[in-house]
């Protein structure tokens, strides 16, 4: 079984404050994953506007924001055999709705935690 | 005869006080010889009450006739002579066999006997063993028909697990702060499962199913009496297991087969034990902690109400509990709840992918689901459930659905 982590985009800092209603989905949406045994770690979401980012020199920018049109706003990691079922998984989540995208990426084993 | 009812009661809650100040006494390491003169003492309880009739104080003339016991023993065997004897001084010998008595001796005890029987170094169900025999005075026959194993099994598994007590050095004496810390996990773990066995067993003896209940109920209540194991997931347990144990006597009907939820008479729920849970569910619930135990004394708590956002609630702590913890089970009765509150169509999408192709409740629940929707595929799954569950007594219930889909197909085309 090989793990993948689910890096969640977003476009709109206000979609990163979600209703209740979307929060019910997102739960929605992990539970029946871990139903399946495949949630290898909820993971977390992160602020968009606590946010810095570090370069050389000492630089040091507000946000990722300056940058990217789009922003991390969370990640889970799930458990599957391949990276095509991995997708399947992240199809279903609700953050397509409002216009979000998932990238799929699988975690090497070398950099895993024993 | 009044001794006839009263005597198998005690039985059940003194036998371990017994067992437990006796190991206290002897050591862990002559476990067998303590439960020997616990079930002596109750064998003379049952001779003399019969002849006799009831003592004025029944649970006082046990504790003496056991004391009794204990000083004869110690006189005549040789095990006094070869062993014992290093160990104790003859000074210790007039005051220590009076047995302290004091309440917080006895609970002492008790519990610290619970601590050293879940023993995580033994196999959970050699600790559930452990816990009905040492702890409850159940016999070999009691604990192989709860199992639905054989006897022998039984015998073999204890009499391994009770060379591992011996063994074990675990000190009965003074629990201390630390074992608590360390063990008090696994000991709520292994007294949850024990109340499951109970709850759950396939076993079609109704009496000791609501035996072995009560009992883990009584010894998850000894932890809630002493301030060191009185701690949250201690009460969300008990209130757990009060919530399912008002629902014992509406679960099972006369034949011993198991009545489903919606089916059941709610007027056989017993109120008192749905207060009893709500006042340990306050209690639980006192600081931040959230277990498993929590939640699923929250979804028990969810059932006994008829608000109408109910299964709104009760899905949201199966999700939460199946984010703690997967279990095939968790992740079916979630698989419940969100069809309650999304229809069972969408619900049919989320089961599929569940897959669990060799339980037959993950059958049973498709074809439940597929009953309003499509009764050529609910029959099918109600039939794979037929051919992959064990339980006679679910059998029985799944065929009565297929009939009763089948007379309804026929029904219809009828008209």
């Amino acid at each position: 079984m090989k793990e993948f982590v689910l890096i969640f985009r977003l476009k709109d800092i206000a979609d990163a404050t979600p209703s209740p209603e979307q929060v019910q989905e997102r739960i929605n949406w992990m539970a029946g994953i871990a139903a399946q045994n495949k949630l290898g770690d909820a993971g977390s979401s992160l602020s968009p506007v606590n946010a810095k980012t570090v370069k050389p020199d000492n630089v040091i920018t507000d946000g990722p924001f300056t940058e990217i049109k789009e922003f991390i706003s969370g990640f889970v990691v799930v458990k599957s055999e391949t990276i095509d079922e991995a997708v399947e998984l992240a199809k279903t989540n609700p953050i397509f709705k409002i216009g979000g995208s998932i990238e799929v990426r699988e975690v090497l084993q070398t950099l895993k935690k024993s | 005869m009044m001794s006839t009812e009263l005597l198998p009661q005690l039985y059940r809650t003194e036998y371990s006080k017994l067992t437990a100040l006796l190991c206290r006494r002897f050591g862990l390491k002559y476990i067998e010889t303590a439960e020997d003169i616990a079930s002596e003492t109750f064998l003379k309880a049952s001779e003399i009450w019969t002849r006799d009739g009831l003592p004025e104080n029944p649970t006082a003339w046990l504790y003496t006739a056991a004391k009794n016991r204990t000083k004869d023993y110690l006189k005549r065997t040789s095990i006094w002579e070869t062993k014992v004897k290093d160990k104790i001084t003859p000074d210790d010998l007039e005051e220590d066999t009076d047995f302290e008595l004091t309440p917080e001796i006895i609970s002492d005890s008790q519990l610290a006997l619970i601590f050293a029987v879940c023993d995580p170094a033994i196999s959970v169900q050699s600790q559930i063993g452990l816990a009905l025999q040492v702890l409850g005075g159940f016999s070999l026959e009691e604990i192989a028909d709860a199992f639905l194993t054989r006897k022998e099994t039984i015998k073999k598994r204890l009499f391994r697990a009770k060379a591992n007590l011996r063994k074990s050095n675990f000190y009965i004496h003074n629990l201390t702060e630390e074992t608590i810390t360390q063990r008090l996990n696994s000991v709520l773990k292994t007294l949850y499962l024990l109340f499951n066995e109970g709850y759950y067993s396939k076993s079609s003896d109704v009496v000791i199913r609501k035996d072995l209940c009560a009992h883990a109920l009584r010894l998850v209540l000894i932890l809630t009496e002493n301030s060191l194991t009185d701690l949250s997931e201690t009460n969300a347990l008990l209130a757990l297991m009060c919530y399912q144990s008002s629902r014992l006597e509406a679960r099972i009907d006369s034949a011993g087969d198991s009545i489903l939820f919606d089916e059941q008479n709610k007027d056989l729920w017993d109120k008192e034990l749905i207060d009893r849970g709500n006042y340990f569910l306050v209690n639980a619930c006192k600081n931040e902690t959230i277990s498993k135990y929590h939640l699923e004394a929250g979804i028990a708590y969810r059932h006994t109400t008829t608000d109408e956002n109910k299964w709104i609630h009760i899905l949201d702590l199966y999700n939460q509990l199946i984010l703690i913890e997967y279990s095939p089970v968790t992740a079916l009765n979630r698989t419940f709840a969100y069809a309650k509150v999304y229809g069972n169509e969408k619900a049919i999408i989320e089961a599929e992918k569940i897959k669990l192709e060799n339980n037959n409740y993950y059958y049973s629940l498709l074809g439940y689901l597929y009953s309003s929707i499509n009764t050529d595929k609910a029959i099918e799954h109600y039939e794979t459930a037929v051919k992959l569950t064990k339980s006679a007594s679910e059998r029985k219930t799944l065929r009565k659905e297929i009939q009763r889909l089948i007379n309804r197909e026929e029904e219809k085309s009828g008209i």
